[in-house]
């Protein structure tokens, strides 16, 4: 790998126009020049772009759980289990887009010292995997109940007589500086939650897929992922849910009212009219808590919306799968061949090993990474989309009270605004409704607001270097390794594009061969789930990414390619699923082929031809 | 009239237990077809085809006279000995019955090839112990393409003569193997025509993958894959799940191709159109594939195959398994474990981490 070729941090200009736009971000989040050893460290480091959660750039607000994963990742590396090699990511931002980079344990006799330490508490873990895992749940389901209950009023002219002969002692004031501070904290403590199992989970699951490459150097990675994967994870239900409704339309013989138009209000006041529709609004309104807490998009975005936000989406999805029924076709997901493939394979690949020692090996970690993979898939469901979902809403209902006060315009307004401007602003906002005066923030922060807009922009049309710094020659960290697949081949791809400049010229894109098959068609490119309509049967989807909200397209399409994404990611397990061809993290696909090219996706090498 | 299974069988009608009648080579192919591994069509010509042929044509007590006459060590008297005996043989002719036998099957094979008077080999099968090794006896007595049923039998006597090569004659005297005894039989098979052909590992020979087939391919005989003459098409498939993992596709310069008027194969240079076209189809790649797996199946190892593409058989059966022997580079290393056997899973984690992941 040669050193030289990607940028120094500290050489990355600064946009015309943008100067300044480092105080939209914490501090300790710059690079700097100012420090000799910093920098020293900071050029020395090698520096990825995690494109993998942030396809675009963060908003001020939305870094907060970039701080939360900064935290909670490296402290369950460093301090909680001491995984010997690993000292956790460390983070930085550029106009928005974070880099980030794994922290290694350097001194040899310091990662031997860690080593029973590690194996005592982390051992403690596997040992009790199944029972820690149903007090994690509990503890996720108590916290999201806690984030549900938690209201912001508006502040009153007077405090309500009751409160004063409770003899309360506070006002809503100090009430709203407290619950934004818990709103805060939940959402860091979830996080805290988020990676109690995670690290773990990917320290079995990479040692099972190093087995596995050493043993079998040919192995594509998506055969050893399907030897340990879930076959009923919680990531399905939502779609499930979509299927049963679809399916209960057909029963009850109302599918032509519930597939007969794209609007929920239109729909249920159809059905009102009827036993049947009645009792399909019933489990309709069952399944919208939690699955329709599902998200739109990855949950690590504002803008992400989910089901429960906007009913027509999964009333749109469902109309695909009551389409399909129609027809006569089915929904359902292959899964007892789903189940019989992975047994064959595994049994397969284990009867190949030459040793009995090897077949103990692969008992061993085969097991330990079944074992951890429920984990490893459901806790995106509980974390980005169901608690994320519900946060959202709620920084929303305190950017209401701040628009009133006219600190901001418009309650979008808020995303603009880190979390700790938005304490001050709110400091400023019951200062100022306690003394009955004006806050100072109704003249500061909507010109401010107005120009870190424009300044965002410009990050927006910015094209981010994939890393920075140096590469090393060894990674430990887990988490690099698998959720962010960066290999040599990756690395190397992402330079060859660099060097080729001009998108219109590329003829070819490679990303991981997710899913195998060949297949040629025209491209359609949707940024986000609201323009999966415009998809017509057969076409191959180009996206930053899918979640399981995109389910239902997986019925329409003949091959998928994403920018971001490992072999685990949604798209890569679905298509596997439908025995459809994938390539996925490959970058930027979606700003190179255009819809309307013609393209070929192999997704037994992991290569995009664009034939235009 | 006698029973003309006693004389001819087909490859499918042998098996193991017919050594003794239809020689080892014919006995394999009979396996191997039973293991619904396909190889070139054909029948075997039983030893009991041979004893009829030298009792009818009256040489039985000459040939055994000679033989006999020739001491252990004497290696110019078995010399002259072989000559006469071959000769006896190869002059003698056919009776009418044991002839109709052989030419009935002769026409079947050229019907069910489509072919008429099918393009064959001949070769001696030999039953085991009789020769001092199969592949001798098959070296000296193969006889390729030839045609029409004269030609058959005439081969057919050169095969039974060569049971009387002064080494297959020293032989047996050393091992004191009676000459009485020993019979020999003949494969008529059909020579495959390869539209393309090359070689196949049941294992990476780059990497030891056990879990991959590798298959080599150019257009015309395989020996132009055999003897490295051109850089052929490259596919890497895996054995488990039979998705092609890795195709290259090169520049093939050459191929070797049948002279029809000489019957035999020549080199020659391949149309500048076809150089750079993949030379099988995927589908006939994982097909390979999933053969290569029967045939490793069979030997219980890693083997090493020869195989071809006939297109002028009928489709779905044009794939032929010529040669199979087992693989030797990778087999022969001793088998460490991957990892060093530890007491749980938690210590291979542990293991694994420390040594992470080599970018380059």
């Amino acid at each position: 790998m040669s050193k030289s070729k990607f940028p120094s941090p500290h050489e990355i200009k600064t946009i015309p126009g943008t100067e300044g736009w480092e105080r939209m971000y914490p501090y300790y989040y710059q690079f700097t020049t100012e420090n000799k050893e910093r920098a020293e460290y900071e050029n020395s480091t090698f520096w990825f772009n995690d494109a993998l959660h942030y396809p675009e750039p963060l908003h001020p607000f939305d870094v907060i759980w970039d701080e939360a994963w900064f935290l909670s990742l490296s402290q369950y590396c460093s301090k909680y289990f001491k995984i010997p090699p690993a000292n956790g990511v460390d983070h930085r931002i550029i106009n928005g887009n974070i880099y980030i980079s794994p922290v290694g344990v350097a001194d040899p006799n310091e990662i031997g010292a860690r080593v029973p330490l590690f194996m005592e508490r982390a051992g403690y873990y596997f040992e009790n995997w199944n029972s820690l895992e149903e007090k994690w749940k509990k503890k996720m389901e108590d916290i999201i109940k806690e984030l549900e209950a938690m209201k912001f009023d508006q502040l009153p002219d007077i405090e309500d007589l009751a409160r004063v002969k409770r003899g309360d002692g506070i006002s809503t004031g100090y009430e709203l500086l407290s619950n934004y501070d818990r709103l805060i904290d939940l959402g860091i403590r979830c996080w805290q939650y988020h990676f109690e199992f995670l690290n773990l989970g990917y320290a079995a699951y990479v040692t099972f897929v190093d087995f596995c490459t050493k043993a079998f150097p040919d192995i594509p990675l998506q055969r050893i992922t399907q030897m340990v994967g879930g076959i009923d994870v919680i990531m399905y239900r939502p779609d499930e849910e979509l299927k049963k409704l679809a399916k209960l339309s057909i029963e009850l013989k109302i599918d032509k009212d519930v597939g007969g138009s794209d609007n929920l209000d239109a729909v249920l006041a159809k059905l009102q009219k009827s036993e049947g529709g009645k009792k399909w609004i019933q489990a309709w309104d069952k399944a919208k808590y939690p699955w329709f807490y599902i998200s739109t998009g990855t949950g690590w975005y504002h803008s992400d919306c989910c089901w429960n936000d906007d009913l027509n989406i999964p009333l749109n999805s469902m109309r695909i799968y009551i389409e399909k029924l129609q027809k006569g076709q089915s929904i359902d997901r292959p899964l007892e061949k789903v189940q019989a493939d992975r047994e064959r394979i595994t049994k397969e690949y284990r009867g190949l090993l030459k040793t009995d020692e090897d077949r103990k090996t692969f008992d061993q970690l085969q097991g330990t990474a079944k074992l951890v993979f429920p984990y490893v898939e459901n806790h995106l469901f509980f974390v980005e989309h169901w608690f994320h979902s519900i946060f959202w809403n709620k920084v929303r209902d305190v950017a209401a009270i701040m628009k009133s006060h006219g600190i901001i315009k418009d309650i979008e307004d808020i995303w603009f605004m880190q979390r700790g401007e938005i304490k001050e602003a709110l400091w400023d906002l019951v200062t100022a409704w306690a003394s009955v005066v004006k806050p100072y923030g109704a003249i500061h922060w909507p010109k401010e607001i107005e120009w870190r807009k424009g300044v965002f922009k410009k990050f927006k049309e910015w094209k981010a270097p994939e890393a920075l710094g140096t590469p090393p020659e060894v990674v430990t960290e887990p988490f690099t390794i698998v959720l962010w697949g960066v290999t040599n081949e990756s690395l190397r791809g992402w330079l060859k594009l660099r060097e080729i400049g001009d998108p219109d010229k590329v003829t070819e894109i490679t990303g991981f061969a997710a899913s195998p098959g060949v297949a040629e068609g025209i491209a359609r490119v949707c940024r986000s789930v609201q323009e999966i309509n415009s998809l017509k049967d057969g076409e191959i989807l180009v996206s930053p990414t899918t979640s399981p909200s995109w389910a239902p397209v997986f019925q329409k399409i003949k091959a998928c390619v994403t920018d971001v994404g490992g072999i685990m990611s949604h798209a890569a397990i679905v298509c596997r699923e439908y025995g459809m061809p994938a390539v996925v993290g490959t970058g930027q696909s979606t700003k190179i082929i255009k819809t309307g090219m013609k393209i070929r996706v192999n997704g037994d090498t992991g290569r995009i031809d664009i034939l235009r | 009239m006698s029973r003309c299974a006693e004389f001819v069988l087909w490859f499918e009608e042998c098996d193991i237990h017919s050594v003794p009648r239809v020689g080892g080579k014919c006995a394999s192919l009979g396996e191997l077809l039973k293991a619904e591994i396909p190889v070139p069509p054909g029948y075997a010509i039983t030893t009991d085809s041979y004893w009829r042929f030298i009792e009818e044509a009256g040489i039985k007590g000459d040939i055994l006279r000679i033989v006999n006459s020739v001491k252990n060590d004497n290696l110019d008297a078995a010399e002259d000995a072989s000559a006469k005996i071959r000769g006896f043989i190869e002059n003698a002719s056919i009776s009418i019955e044991l002839e109709d036998f052989i030419g009935e099957y002769y026409r079947c094979l050229s019907n069910n090839c489509n072919f008429p008077a099918v393009p064959s080999a001949v070769r001696s099968s030999a039953t085991a112990e009789d020769m001092p090794d199969a592949s001798f006896a098959g070296q000296q007595d193969t006889f390729l393409w030839i045609r029409g049923i004269d030609d058959i039998l005439s081969r057919v006597k050169q095969c039974w003569s060569s049971l009387y090569t002064s080494r297959a004659i020293a032989y047996r005297n050393k091992m004191g193997y009676s000459h009485d005894q020993v019979g020999i039989s003949v494969a008529v098979q059909k020579m495959v025509k390869s539209f393309t052909a090359g070689v196949m590992f049941t294992i990476n020979p780059a990497t030891g993958d056990i879990s991959t087939i590798a298959i080599d391919a150019n257009w015309g005989f395989g020996e132009s894959v055999v003897c490295g003459e051109t850089t052929p098409d490259h596919f890497i498939i895996n054995k488990v799940t039979f998705e092609i993992i890795k195709r290259n596709i090169s520049h093939k310069e050459c191929l070797f191709t049948l002279n029809q008027e000489t019957h035999s194969v020549e080199k020659r240079e391949i149309p500048l159109e076809k150089r750079d076209d993949q030379c099988i189809l995927d589908t006939e790649a994982v097909e390979l594939a999933r053969i290569g797996k029967l045939i490793e199946k069979h030997y219980g190892k890693p083997m090493d195959i020869e195989w071809a593409i006939d297109k002028d058989l009928p489709q779905n059966g044009q794939i032929m398994i010529l040669q199979s022997r087992p693989e030797t580079v990778w087999s022969q290393k001793k088998n460490e474990p991957v990892y060093q056997p530890k007491s749980s899973a938690m210590d291979h984690i542990v293991a694994s981490l420390i040594a992470g992941k080599k970018l380059s």
